[in-house]
């Protein structure tokens, strides 16, 4: 399918689309001609970000396709959210919504978790035995956080003994707001670090290190408060400018950092945290601290023949797709997108908005006997909270080059207002009017 | 941002106020405009008394303007990191002059018959 001159043309077409900006930025789009006929069977696994664009997206283009969505969950999360909650914000119900009000009329929803894939046979297995025939497969299945990983952690303490775990659900990013508020109002020893996995928005661990920084010294309290940040690596971004830029920003808030600590296990009794380093198990202490687990494809990718089968990624479990159409590398009527896909790049709402369109092309131009020339360049963005009320607009493709949207207008490693106002208010719009097929 | 068009920015809009809201402030601006127009013809000119009463409001609109979105958005004069920022400010404090200038001179129009005030 990926026919080089092809994929050339469209890099060429994506370069002078970012040179050009927003202008420009609107020749990019598909033309949304008539309604392709088709009597395709299509299943969507997990209906988070990515499986309910691309329910919504297909809805529109087909017409006689039969799509099947499968996901238990009733509640959708707008997860680009759960660090405002986390920072007192927003209440806890502003990142959640009915995974029902985003579906499209026409396709249909099984509400029970996939248990099992079979690509061999072309077909799934929900968790309710129910059997699942598909001439095209979309793998939107997100993560799983695995909780387990971290010895010691328990849910039910996030909220209290100092323990925070944004990444839990908005209950959790609330009560870890709560920890925060009363640490900083005490003051003592915050010590932060992510996971040695692929990870979704890696930049939110940075995030919350800057927020907790800024409350303290709103409240007057740094002078009490210690921050440590332990990368699990020997940088703290993997961009290498925005990393530079980190540090730089780390030494001038005074956020002490350690490189290579993994971490390992928590103690909430002894307020204790166990990182793994090269030179052995490390104990530290802590007062607060924002738990982040090890991410993993959830099981029932992991236990298919889909994962990568070789390589780093071997553990984890993400699906081995082209990283340029998303298709499947051993079974072409497969694609994978968002969280689960196995690629480089891109583990937020806004590689999804990007990754959603080319792998939706691809299916239709297998439908139609055509070759799509749309590829997914691994464009992923943070909006890298710095403050309340500021932020840095980081976009960045696979090859780490900054993706600036808008060129010459708002630069990616300044701590800017503008940037802090499209997270704050933009965001969850642009969010949800992917959901409705329309960003 | 990908496929950044005037229907992904109107969808945006949508979302950020709700539909009915959004297109409620558009149809209220729509109106004040039209209003304007019209007194505007009726006039056959724009009233100078009214104009300068109309312009005092500005500095109220634009401080509105500018306190509200930093009282939803969390943020302050203190956040404006750079040129970019000094710019939306301005835009923002802007929007809400003009806003609330033309408000106040249809207002007036409205309230007065023409013919009272000349002469």
């Amino acid at each position: 399918m990926d026919h080089p001159d092809r994929i050339a043309v469209s890099r060429r077409g994506f370069l002078g689309m970012a040179a050009g900006g927003m202008a420009l930025a609107g020749t990019g789009a598909p033309a949304r001609a008539q309604k392709i006929p088709t009597s395709a069977r299509i299943v969507i696994v997990g209906a988070g970000a990515a499986g309910t664009a691309m329910a919504r997206r297909l809805a529109d283009r087909l017409d006689g396709a039969t799509i099947t969505i499968v996901d238990a969950r009733k509640h959708h999360f707008y997860q680009p959210g759960f660090t405002l909650i986390a920072a007192g914000l927003k209440p806890a119900n502003y990142s959640v919504s009915t995974t029902a009000e985003w579906l499209p009329k026409g396709v249909e929803w099984i509400e029970e978790a996939a248990a099992e894939i079979d690509p061999e046979a072309n077909r799934i297995v929900t968790a309710g035995g129910k059997t699942v025939a598909y001439d095209f497969l979309i793998l939107a299945t997100g993560l799983k956080l695995d909780w387990d990983a971290v010895e010691g952690f328990d849910m039910n303490l996030v909220g209290t003994n100092g323990i925070g775990a944004v990444y839990a659900g908005p209950e959790q990013a609330a009560a870890t707001w709560g920890a925060m508020d009363r640490f900083t109002d005490e003051g003592g020893k915050a010590v932060f670090f992510r996971p040695a996995t692929e990870m979704k928005c890696a930049g939110a661990p940075l995030k919350y290190t800057f927020l907790t920084d800024d409350y303290a010294r709103r409240k007057g309290s740094r002078g009490r408060v210690e921050i440590h940040y332990h990368a699990h690596a020997g940088t703290l971004f993997s961009v290498p400018i925005v990393n530079e830029k980190v540090r730089m920003l780390f030494d001038n808030r005074g956020v002490k950092t350690q490189y290579n600590h993994v971490i390992k296990a928590i103690d909430p009794g002894k307020k204790i945290l166990t990182f793994t380093t090269p030179e052995g198990d490390i104990e530290t202490d802590y007062d607060f601290t924002n738990v982040i687990p090890p991410m993993v494809a959830p099981d029932v990718l992991r236990n298919s023949p889909l994962p990568w089968q070789g390589g780093p990624w071997v553990d984890e479990g993400w699906a081995e797709v082209n990283p340029e159409t998303l298709r499947h590398v051993r079974y072409p009527n497969v694609f994978a997108v968002g969280d689960c896909a196995g690629v480089s790049k891109g583990k937020t709402a806004a590689s999804v908005k990007w990754q959603v369109p080319v792998a939706e092309d691809h299916l239709i131009a297998d439908i139609e006997g055509k070759l799509s020339p749309e590829t997914y360049n691994g464009y992923t963005s943070c909006p890298m909270i710095t403050r309340v009320g500021r932020a840095m607009l980081i976009e960045f493709d696979y090859n780490n080059n900054l993706v600036e949207s808008f060129p010459g207008v708002i630069a990616p490693l300044e701590e800017l207002w503008i940037s802090w106002l499209m997270k704050e208010v933009a965001l969850k719009a642009t969010y949800n009017a992917m959901l409705r097929g329309k960003a | 941002m990908k496929e950044l068009t005037f229907e992904t920015l109107i969808a945006v809009f949508e979302e950020m106020y709700g539909r009915w809201l959004f297109w409620t402030l558009v149809l209220v601006a729509a109106i004040i405009t039209l209003a304007f127009i019209f007194v505007l013809i009726r006039d056959r000119s724009i009233e100078g008394r009214y104009l300068a009463r109309a312009e005092l409001t500005a500095p109220i609109g634009a401080i509105a303007a500018i306190l509200f979105v930093q009282y939803i958005t969390s943020s302050g004069f203190a956040d404006i990191g750079g040129a970019i920022d000094v710019v939306v400010v301005l835009t923002i404090g802007i929007a809400g002059a003009g806003g609330l200038t033309f408000l106040a001179y249809v207002a007036q129009a409205f309230m007065r018959r023409p013919k009272e005030d000349r002469y």
